[in-house]
């Protein structure tokens, strides 16, 4: 959700917010009658964002059609690490078939229930980075172009993690990867012009767009259950960090998602046929330096010494994102250092946990 | 009802028979009319189908593999490139055992490019784990795909029907269309036997590995050897209800004293009838052998077909290159160990003619034929192309040499 009704600012504990709250109001996660989609066992890393973002998103899209869901998934470290065979983490109805046709297949699915007349069934497509913004792209924009109806999400950790961690068009400047490495005169990733995949799906005015990371799971499940309201096709972004891939402590998954968003890097909106509907102001504005500085594929940036001209291309990017999703409203100080700002409540429905 | 249309609108016809409740479709050159027709169907509500348009071969299976692993029965129609665009999600759908019906208009493969027919499209995914039917006329292209709901649904194995691109799918014929009730009468209602179903929730396409994959793939080796059966029992079933007979495994014509057997797949096999009849009414003992069941290949029927044959000669309309004939490899492994005369003839590729008269001189002249012949190759063409190649070593590209040569321009693409 865009604006947080509920700010909680006590320290410790997450799981107390939910405690404070009236029923209606607490988490999908927090009930005892969650679906667990995805559920305990799958071989996923330790901290890894896409295992934690797909069960929230999951989790809340089981929640809002009453369990009557199918899951189409791409090839990919998801696919791999939840179906080690005869065990499998799914709990829902769940089908892998290609890297790069989820979303067709997704649409598939969609049709066969409309020409079934079960249309009280709902379907999702995922996949990762990869298996979305790069070889399965044709297929997600024939998915929106027909405006399927499918949600489709992406889990974006910026590289082909499960072969690896190479390059995919969704790797961020700079970034090293095993195809990309931080060696030569420009190490890391080349600056290329990008390939804003939420944008994309905005220029085809599909229902729901929207991005989300694992830092704010609230916002998450809003978001998953928002795109529940829409028939068509609609598409959820939503960062997770790869400790593996992006040498980050697995502790500090969550942080780094968090970093990623207070810096601008990551936009986090959400937009209704082709217009951004709210964006999440940052709360706290970091410079990007202190997103880069706990990533080791950043880690040329720093040493052996840094590149400040680098280092300043990446925060004219963040910059950019501020000005052009309004992510800094006037009344919201834009130091670093300033005092928590005052709750807006604007929120279109549920109520918002913010732990620090 | 006897009804004078186009190949591809008897089969869309005979499609829409069938109930398919899913028809994808992405368009190329030969297979357009079909889809056209059916999508028009869907359009004015005579049949209750979805028709997605979509934005490749690719995602036509894709959108297919989804339909089916649903529950519900998909048809998509092909050809040529797309068929090989699609070739990854074709393999993916016979190896999660979806029962999806597709018609290969069958076409060439470029570079370089060309429209016309030949069965080298086809021929590229015979290992793909789907079933091939290869239909002679455009009566056994409508019957085929009736029957082909029938067998991939009881096996739950994806069903290839062949026919030649042009001179079945775009050729006028007399065609007897059943009632609809024949076909609801014959084709039994789709039950899967894996579904996405969120009430019993099951996962489909997980990975295997080493301990059992080897099981698996043998599943569909036993699969494709109950197929055999399961198409007979269907060929007979259909010949009883529809009170003709259509496919099976293969279809031996003056096989019983002969010599020599001309071994071919589709249309062409009208031409060779003819060219047999000819031969045999200057007392040359020769047969015909058509392949309606290329895969699984039912190599005990043509064992058996082919009887005291000396010489078979397999008539192939399309080429592996570094090896020779595709079919020849499986028929001289049904032979096998019963080894005799066995040559290759290539012919027909990208839709050159196979006439009767080029036929009749060749197999009037069986005894010369070397191992491997191309038919009525133009020997001077190649030898000067390749002349060209020798003098230099920028010679250029070879096709567009080869036409200027001719000093004709390529036949149009339309």
């Amino acid at each position: 959700m865009p604006y947080q009704r509920i700010k909680f600012y006590q320290t410790g504990s997450l799981a107390v917010g939910n405690r404070l709250l009236a029923e209606d109001q607490r988490s999908v996660q927090s009930t005892a009658g969650r679906s667990n989609a995805l559920t305990c066992g799958h071989r996923a890393c330790q901290g890894c964002g896409e295992a934690l973002g797909a069960r929230y998103a999951l989790d809340a899209v089981h929640r809002a059609t009453g369990g009557k869901m199918i899951a189409v998934n791409a090839t990919g470290c998801l696919e791999v690490f939840s179906t080690p065979f005869p065990q499998t983490s799914w709990q829902i109805a769940w089908l892998h078939s290609l890297f790069g046709n989820a979303p067709a297949v997704a649409s598939g699915v969609a049709a066969a229930l409309k020409a079934m007349g079960r249309t009280d069934i709902r379907v999702v497509g995922q996949g990762g980075d990869g298996g979305t913004v790069d070889i399965g792209f044709a297929c997600l924009s024939g998915m929106f172009e027909r405006n399927d109806d499918v949600l489709y999400i992406c889990y974006d950790n910026q590289a082909y993690m499960n072969t690896g961690v190479q390059r995919s068009g969704a790797t961020p400047p700079a970034a090293r990867t095993a195809t990309t490495q931080a060696v030569g005169r420009e190490p890391g990733n080349r600056f290329g012009q990008g390939k804003n995949v939420p944008l994309i799906a905005m220029a085809h005015e599909i229902p729901y767009v929207a991005t989300a990371t694992v830092a704010d799971l609230r916002d998450l499940e809003y978001k998953a259950t928002r795109a529940m309201d829409f028939h068509g096709a609609r598409y959820l972004h939503i960062l997770v960090p790869c400790p593996l891939g992006w040498g980050s402590a697995p502790a500090d998954t969550i942080k780094v998602a968090r970093l990623a968003t207070e810096s601008g890097l990551f936009p986090v909106f959400e937009a209704e046929t082709g217009e951004v509907t709210s964006s999440t102001p940052i709360r706290r504005r970091v410079p990007v330096t202190d997103y880069l500085r706990i990533q080791a594929r950043y880690a040329h940036l720093f040493r052996p010494r840094e590149r400040t001209e680098v280092i300043a291309r990446i925060q004219a990017a963040a910059d950019r994102n501020i000005a052009r999703f309004g992510l800094m409203p006037a009344d919201i100080p834009a130091e670093r250092t300033g005092p928590p700002a005052p709750a807006p409540v604007t929120s279109p429905s549920g109520a918002g946990l913010e732990g620090r | 009802m006897l009804k004078q249309v186009e190949g591809s609108r008897a089969v869309a016809e005979a499609v829409a028979m069938c109930r398919p409740q899913v028809i994808c479709a992405y368009p190329i050159t030969p297979q357009t009319h079909i889809v056209e027709a059916l999508s028009a169907m869907v359009k004015d509500e005579t049949l209750d189908a979805e028709f997605l348009n979509v934005e490749s071969e690719f995602a036509a299976m894709s959108v297919a593999i989804g339909a089916s692993a649903a529950g519900a029965r998909a048809y998509t129609a092909t050809a040529s490139q797309g068929l090989l665009y699609m070739s990854e999600a074709v393999w993916n759908a016979a190896g999660l055992g979806l029962p999806i019906v597709m018609t290969v208009a069958n076409r060439a493969i470029g570079a370089p490019i060309n429209i016309w027919n030949d069965h080298s499209d086809a021929m590229s995914q015979r290992d793909a784990g789907w079933l091939q039917l290869y239909a002679e006329t455009n009566q056994e292209a409508l019957d085929l795909h009736i029957q082909a709901f029938r067998i991939a649904e009881e096996l739950s194995v994806p069903v290839m029907v062949c026919m030649d691109g042009f001179l079945l799918t775009h050729a006028s014929e007399r065609v007897d269309l059943p009632a609809p009730s024949q076909v609801d009468a014959f084709l039994p209602r789709y039950e899967p036997r894996q579904v996405l179903d969120p009430d019993e929730p099951v996962s489909i396409g997980a990975m295997v590995g080493p301990e059992a994959f080897t099981e698996v793939r043998y599943l569909a080796y036993a699969q494709m050897r109950q197929a055999l059966d399961v198409i007979g029992a269907a060929a007979a079933d259909f010949s009883t209800q529809f009170g003709r007979d259509s496919g099976g495994l293969v279809r031996p014509y003056r096989t019983g004293d002969a010599e020599i057997v001309v071994v071919a797949l589709g249309s062409v096999l009208g031409t060779v009838k003819d060219a047999v009849d000819e031969l045999r009414a200057d007392g040359t003992r020769v047969g015909v052998l058509g392949i309606n069941t290329y895969r699984p290949f039912p190599a005990d029927a043509v064992r058996e077909a082919l009887g005291g044959a000396r010489h078979v000669v397999v008539l192939e309309r399309a080429l592996a290159p570094g090896s020779g004939g595709i079919v020849t490899a499986d028929i001289r492994a049904a032979l096998d160990p019963q080894p005799r005369r066995i040559s290759t003839v290539i012919a027909g590729l990208g839709g050159r003619a196979v006439t009767r008269k080029s036929l009749r001189a060749l197999l009037a002249k069986a005894g010369e034929l070397e191992p491997l012949t191309f038919l009525d190759l133009d020997t001077g063409l190649v030898d000067r192309e390749l002349a060209r190649m020798r003098a230099a070593r920028r010679s250029g590209p070879s096709p567009e040499n080869m036409l200027r040569d001719l000093g004709i321009t390529a036949s149009r693409i339309g």
